[in-house]
């Protein structure tokens, strides 16, 4: 297929659309638009995972950044947003530092985009399947992937797949303990504020 | 169907490519647009009952169905305003965050065997993580009115989304711990047969993990009792006070849309989605939908259709029931609701269906034996190809193998600890 390719379109968008919101967050001043366009990049990210035929992680980047860590981030700033820090002006000095940085990320990983080669095309994927002229060139091929994901994450018992489960019980332990402190700690400092904690609503209405 | 067009048309594939799937969207788009339609109409009827008053009556004839688009007409009309304070861009941008995060959702929602716009492999995972985007719309509309009544309805919802997204996962994860696939196509086809089919009645846990994942439901798409973004006693009109018109259109047609959206995922989750009480398809044409082709396929998928959106529009009339006959809570109750009663009762029904599984206790489907294709008892790994040794069993159709083969159940991957499983095998359909 040296023709246009849908799906190759479609990745370029998804691509330019990621590089553009991107430089609205660098190039905007206010902090909520900043992380207005930060969601929009990472959706964009996850339009190029599921391009990519990578569904699982696509979604996977929905709920924990779009979904996850951009909604607490929205709400703190919600929360703190006051003037000195509604409105962001970069200093000159951090502009050269984050130049610095990101140009050092950006020599990292020129070399290893060019090292990967060229993703599967749809005409590889399809060989050797039956309904191959059925499909081609219409639908996208999906390879199941969350399967093999966990698979490999937790390993396969009797099989010589050794997976990760022992590191994935020990941090889930570890979460789970830094959730208790957490909350022990928002427990601990209410109780002393307040001698009845109640609803902030319940309150205003009686 | 673009087959056709390409071959017999001679249209230039990619184009064949936009228009299916330009068709695909619409018909999603109309799904939204005529859904909301039909359900404020339904809202303000049962709404008027519940209150002893008949509701719209004259608009369009005999029971005022024509009230919602008569309202659609004046939003048109109506001035598109901007607060002076607020962040003009944000402002305008919100409703279409939310209707779009409503609208995404759709995509992976399959209606029937293979009538979905998006056939992915991660089907309930994507829809609940899109679903779980809506809340920026309504964060961005509180936070850019600058009116204190939006910013405060806006942090009420975003605590209350983020707090309700743990007890729902938990609830989505039974039926995908128990089907062995996230791909809600096959969750659906998994429960062809009998009622007890449904994982409703799979076994106890079940059952109450699905109330469950109703309350939660309601809280994530902000309906009563959880409308606290709104609140229109306390906050006037919560997030879209500073909003009308068409702006305030979308935020409703989200709305709806995601009642909708919850609903269908809800009776394909638990409620055995397009197949009916009894196997009505499979009386007429001697097979499920899923293994018929042409006319008849089309003829038992439109069975399906017609079962699914009544369970679907089932589940939003008692949203709107609920919403008619329950008192609001408050921000504190809301909080309390999901964390300690309905995060613990979703972890326990989630430890119960998976000890279940793990004992290999009956299940409802046990009842009432229905012998189709036999992949409703196969682990996950089995059925979704990861090893290859399915390919090695006889593959001759309907042929039930009683094999004693050491399989990895989703359980035993789970707890680590190799099981030797008896599974009944049966050659599955040819798929992915």
């Amino acid at each position: 297929m040296n023709e246009i390719n849908g799906h190759a379109v479609l990745f370029l968008f998804f691509g330019l659309l990621t590089c553009l919101f991107s430089l609205a967050v660098v190039f905007s001043a206010n902090i909520v638009r900043m992380a207005f366009y930060l969601i929009l990049a990472l959706a964009a990210t996850a339009g190029l995972h599921f391009l990519a035929g990578a569904d699982f992680v696509g979604a996977m980047q929905l709920v924990l950044y779009v979904g996850g860590t951009l909604v607490l981030l929205v709400f703190g700033v919600m929360l703190t947003a006051q003037n000195p820090f509604i409105s962001l002006r970069t200093a000159a000095g951090d502009w050269v530092v984050a130049a610095l940085v990101g140009g050092i990320l950006l020599v990292i990983l020129i070399p290893v985009a060019f090292q990967v080669g060229l993703p599967p095309t749809e005409d590889s994927l399809l060989d050797g399947r039956a309904d191959r002229e059925a499909i081609a060139s219409t639908e996208p091929v999906s390879v199941p992937t969350a399967t093999r994901i966990g698979l490999g994450l937790l390993g396969v018992p009797g099989d010589d797949v050794s997976g990760y489960l022992l590191p994935f019980e020990i941090i889930s332990i570890h979460l789970l303990v830094v959730l208790v402190g957490a909350a022990y700690l928002a427990r601990a400092k209410r109780r002393v504020a307040t001698s009845a904690p109640r609803g902030e609503v319940g309150g205003a209405e009686s | 169907m673009s087959q056709y067009l390409i071959n017999h048309w001679g249209l230039y594939p990619p184009l064949v490519q936009t228009l299916m799937a330009m068709l695909a969207a619409s018909l999603v788009l109309s799904v939204i647009a005529g859904g909301s339609v039909v359900f404020i109409w339904m809202e303000r009827k049962i709404a008027g009952r519940i209150q002893d008053r008949l509701g719209p009556t004259r608009v369009g004839g005999k029971f005022g169905w024509l009230q919602t688009l008569a309202d659609g007409i004046k939003l048109l009309a109506k001035e598109d305003l901007s607060p002076g304070g607020a962040d003009a861009f944000l402002f305008k941008i919100a409703p279409y965050v939310a209707f779009c995060a409503s609208y995404g959702s759709f995509i992976a929602l399959p209606f029937a065997t293979g009538w979905v716009g998006l056939d992915i492999n991660v089907a309930v995972f994507f829809v609940v993580a899109v679903l779980g985007l809506e809340v920026f719309g309504v964060i961005l509309a509180g936070y850019a009115s600058a009116s204190k009544w939006s910013l405060f309805g806006a942090m009420r919802e975003a605590a209350q989304v983020i707090s309700y997204e743990v007890p729902l996962g938990l609830c989505v994860v039974i039926p995908v711990m128990i089907s062995g696939t996230m791909d809600l196509t096959k969750i659906g086809n998994l429960q062809a047969g009998w009622f007890t089919n449904w994982y409703l009645f799979h076994d106890p846990f079940t059952f109450i993990a699905f109330f469950v994942f109703y309350t939660c439901s309601l809280a994530s798409v902000n309906r009563a009792p959880f409308d606290l973004a709104e609140a229109e006693s306390e906050l006037v009109a919560g997030f879209h006070t500073e909003y009308s018109g068409l702006r305030w259109s979308f935020f409703f047609m989200a709305e709806y849309g995601s009642m909708f959206l919850v609903s269908a995922l809800g009776s394909i989750l638990f409620l055995g989605g397009w197949n009916g009480p009894f196997p009505l398809a499979q009386w007429i044409f001697g097979q499920h939908a899923s293994e018929l082709t042409g006319f008849s396929f089309v003829i038992a998928n439109l069975l399906g259709l017609i079962v699914f959106m009544s369970k679907a529009v089932g589940g939003v009339t008692v949203m709107i029931w609920i919403r008619w006959t329950f008192p609001r809570l408050r921000i504190d109750q809301v909080i309390t609701t999901c964390w300690k009663y309905c995060t613990p009762i979703a972890a326990v029904m989630f430890l119960g269906v998976m000890s279940w599984q793990l004992f290999g206790l009956p299940s409802g489907g046990d009842l009432v034996p229905y012998h189709h294709q036999g992949i409703r008892r196969l682990p996950s790994a089995v059925r979704e190809g990861a090893f290859g040794r399915v390919d090695v069993l006889p593959a001759q159709k309907n042929l039930t193998v009683h094999s004693q083969q050491r399989l990895s159940t989703a359980a035993d991957v789970a707890t680590g600890s190799p099981l030797e499983t008896p599974v009944r095998v049966v050659r599955d359909r040819k798929e992915d």
